[in-house]
């Protein structure tokens, strides 16, 4: 016991000394924003970039994905180009547990707010939320046995195959020797919103379920932000963790990893499975915000995007990812469609940004490993692992095979 | 990995080194499923088997010329060239710009002239599209050569979508085609069985490209520098060879055998700015098959995979049909993976093992 508190107070040092204060500053900054969205909005030149609430939920969905993707890749160096599988794995989860799909049966395992007479399974959105973190996990593994022992260049092609496969077993899995398990090219919607019930409500004064809500988005921005907190949280930890170590170990020499004792195959497999577990969660909340779960949303640029994020916040940085995705998500969300009819409207050439964000994003993946492969905001033991022979005309090692 | 692959694992997850005799009676068993479908399809409907055959080989050219690619760039660098596949789609699109409004060809010209202008467009595809996956290597990967291979995989990844959005810029989300240069009339005919010249074009564009690959290969001094430095950079390097140059060949001939499958995909196709992208999967996943490095495994492993997309397209017996295309494509490449890594014809390699 007093060895675990001694461990938090060492990381409530730790956090105060690297920027602490700025972190807590931009945290209260961020739960305030539904408050001054409005009058941000009604600046002069700052408000036509101010994202409205329900784009800041999905920048801090997208987020929450890169941190999760950087457990795979930045930690463990394993090149993962199918997160997207993950991402819908999780939003298909909460289309099954939380919705009218399944209309043969009726069953309601803590729904909030929702008619007890509803056809369907629903179940709470917060126990989804965990079994699509854990289902998804499952999947990592599956993905992760066959193909681990496999390195570098080649789990990448495999990883991307998987997220192939599986948007179109989604896409057509609407009958399987008979059975609609994924409703096709329809998706399934609508799904259920969170939220905490009756009894709550009147006790606490939650909210019984954030879609009857007049905050509704509100709600599910403070919620985003939670989880997204509890991801980084965890990552943070894991980063100092035994786990985190090998992993490192790992990206960094795995022969040398091996011979001193990591277990490469169980340690790779649980950067899959704890990567795609904060995919999986993203994937559901997302799907409950967006109420309904789409096959269309899961197509291979979406991994890019996320991978994007990574690169240019730092590969292996927890931090650089959260401000990668929050660069590259706002772009996505505001700042391509912004630009674009700004250099519209002042030069009158319409060059159609947002048409072109991929070729954008290619363009930031080359020139941040060509010119800052470490990322925005570095990890120290990586900038040194990636710029290591980048700059030489001697290369350190024999490198064939590195 | 370089420790041997049949060893016990010493670590606490099961290792899933299963003894080689049951891999390989799963493996044999997969093969021999395929083989009875093969078969009862064949005895059902023999008319339809041949002509799908027929679009089959059709295919298998074009994902050989572009497997062909990866595998090249593969040998020397050790290094997934993502773009090589949007590389073949630009290089389709501009052909139809080359075709009609350079040389200005159309349905209505005479025969003897659809000839010399495709010919005459393939050479000037191929050349430029040598320069342009040259120019590729020289700006995206040459810097990196001695960084992590992670970082030049990655990079591979941002070219692709470079390459993708110029050709998106250029031509917008237009479908392009020129098939309608090339005559349906049947070269041959037995019964219902017909082999259209159209898809003998293809394969009269594509031996002759394959035999001067493989003498450039074998009998040339630079084809030979190739083979030297895929072997050892650094021992060729000693030896005189100038590394820089040969990768620099490596990748034009890659570009230029992309521009002669996107010239043929064109001629069959239609195609626009991002079919390079699944096409790329599928001749990688050729490569991967036939096993990476190796030339004549590349063109074996696209044949296969073409006449496995076709007959499971085409034929009626039990098949999935084109939805699961993409799952069995890529269902293979995991198989192979699995149960044979080094592919069809590729010695074990580190990567596999």
């Amino acid at each position: 016991m007093a060895e675990r508190a001694g461990a938090a107070a060492d990381l409530a040092r730790r956090v105060l000394r690297h920027g602490g204060t700025l972190a807590i500053v931009l945290v209260v900054l961020a739960v305030l924003y539904p408050t001054y969205v409005g009058w941000l909005s009604s600046l002069p030149l700052v408000g036509d970039f101010t994202p409205s609430v329900a784009g800041l939920v999905v920048i801090i969905v997208f987020t929450m994905m890169a941190v999760g993707l950087n457990v795979v890749v930045g930690y463990a160096g394993l090149l993962d180009l199918g997160y997207v599988a993950f991402y819908a794995a999780g939003a298909y989860t909460s289309a099954w547990l939380a919705s009218q799909h399944f209309s043969q049966t009726s069953r309601h395992i803590g729904s909030a707010g929702l008619n007890p007479e509803l056809p369907g399974i629903h179940m709470s959105l917060w126990a989804v939320l965990l079994i699509a973190g854990l289902f998804t996990a499952l999947t990592g593994i599956l993905i992760g046995l066959p193909t681990l022992r496999l390195r570098g260049d080649y789990l990448a092609i495999v990883t991307l195959g998987f997220g192939e496969i599986i948007p179109q077993f989604v896409r057509n899995g609407d009958n399987l020797f008979g059975f609609n398990l994924t409703n096709g090219t329809f998706g399934i919607s609508p799904i259920d919103a969170p939220g905490f019930g009756e009894s709550l409500n009147t006790t606490l004064g939650l909210p019984v379920n954030y879609q009857q809500s007049f905050q509704r988005e509100s709600l599910f921005f403070w919620t985003a932000l939670a989880l997204l907190l509890f991801t980084v949280f965890c990552c943070v930890r894991l980063r100092d963790s035994r786990l985190g170590r090998a992993w490192v170990a790992i990206r960094e020499d795995e022969t040398a990893a091996a011979a001193m004792g990591v277990p490469l195959m169980r340690t790779k497999t649980w950067s899959y499975a704890i990567g795609a577990f904060f995919g999986g969660i993203a994937g559901a909340y997302y799907a409950s915000f967006k109420s309904g779960a789409f096959p269309a949303d899961f197509y291979f640029n979406i991994s890019i995007f996320l991978l994007c994020m990574v690169i240019l916040g730092g590969m292996g940085s927890v931090w650089g990812a959260v401000v990668g995705g929050v660069i590259l998500g706002w772009l996505n969300v505001e700042g391509l469609a912004t630009i674009g009819s700004k250099i519209a409207q002042t030069t009158g050439v319409n060059l159609e940004v947002p048409k072109y964000q991929f070729g954008i994003y290619g363009v930031i993946i080359v020139a941040m490993m060509l010119f800052r492969p470490s990322g925005l905001i570095a990890e120290r033991r990586h900038k040194r692992e990636l710029e290591e022979g980048v700059h030489d005309d001697e290369p350190m090692y024999e490198d064939r095979h590195t | 990995m370089a420790t041997p692959s049949r060893s016990r694992s010493p670590f606490g997850l099961p290792s899933l080194d299963v003894r080689p005799s049951v891999v390989s009676v799963i493996g044999l068993a997969l093969v021999a499923i395929v083989a009875v479908w093969l078969g009862v399809n064949l005895v059902k409907t023999p008319e339809l088997f041949f002509n799908v055959f027929f679009i089959g080989l059709t295919n298998g050219a074009v994902y050989a010329l572009v497997a062909l690619g990866y595998t090249l760039v593969y040998g020397i660098l050790q290094l997934i060239n993502f773009a090589h596949g949007d590389v073949f789609a630009l290089s389709g699109l501009v052909a139809s710009t080359v075709l009609f409004s350079v040389i200005g060809i159309g349905a209505d010209s005479s025969s003897a002239a659809v000839a010399g202008g495709i010919l005459l467009g393939l050479l000037i595809t191929m050349t430029f599209f040598a320069l342009f996956n040259a120019g590729i290597e020289f700006v995206a990967y040459r810097r990196l050569r001695n960084a992590p291979r992670l970082a030049a995989l990655i990079t591979a990844v941002g070219m692709s979508f470079i390459v993708q959005n110029v050709g998106l810029a250029i031509y917008d989300v237009d479908f392009r085609s020129a098939s309608q240069l090339l005559p349906r009339t049947p070269v041959f005919e037995i019964g219902d069985v017909a082999y259209p010249w159209n898809k003998f074009v293809v394969v009269l564009i594509t031996v002759p490209t394959l035999i001067a690959l493989t003498w450039f290969v074998r009998a040339t001094r630079q084809g030979k520098a190739m083979r030297a430095v895929a072997q050892d950079r650094e021992a060729s390097s000693m030896m005189g060879i100038n590394v820089n140059r040969t990768i620099s060949v490596t990748f034009a001939l890659a570009g230029a055998l992309a521009a002669v499958g996107g010239m043929l995909f064109l001629l069959q196709f239609n195609m626009r700015y991002d079919t390079g992208f699944e096409l790329g999967l599928i001749a990688f996943t050729s490569a991967v098959l036939g096993g990476i490095g190796n030339l004549t495994g590349a063109v074996l492993g696209a044949m296969l995979i073409g006449f496995i997309q076709a007959f499971n397209e085409g034929l009626t017996w039990y098949t999935p049909g084109s939805d699961w295309t993409r799952s069995i494509v890529f269902g293979i490449l995991i198989g192979v993976l699995v149960f044979r890594p080094e592919g069809l014809l590729g010695e074990r390699t580190p990567e596999g093992a």
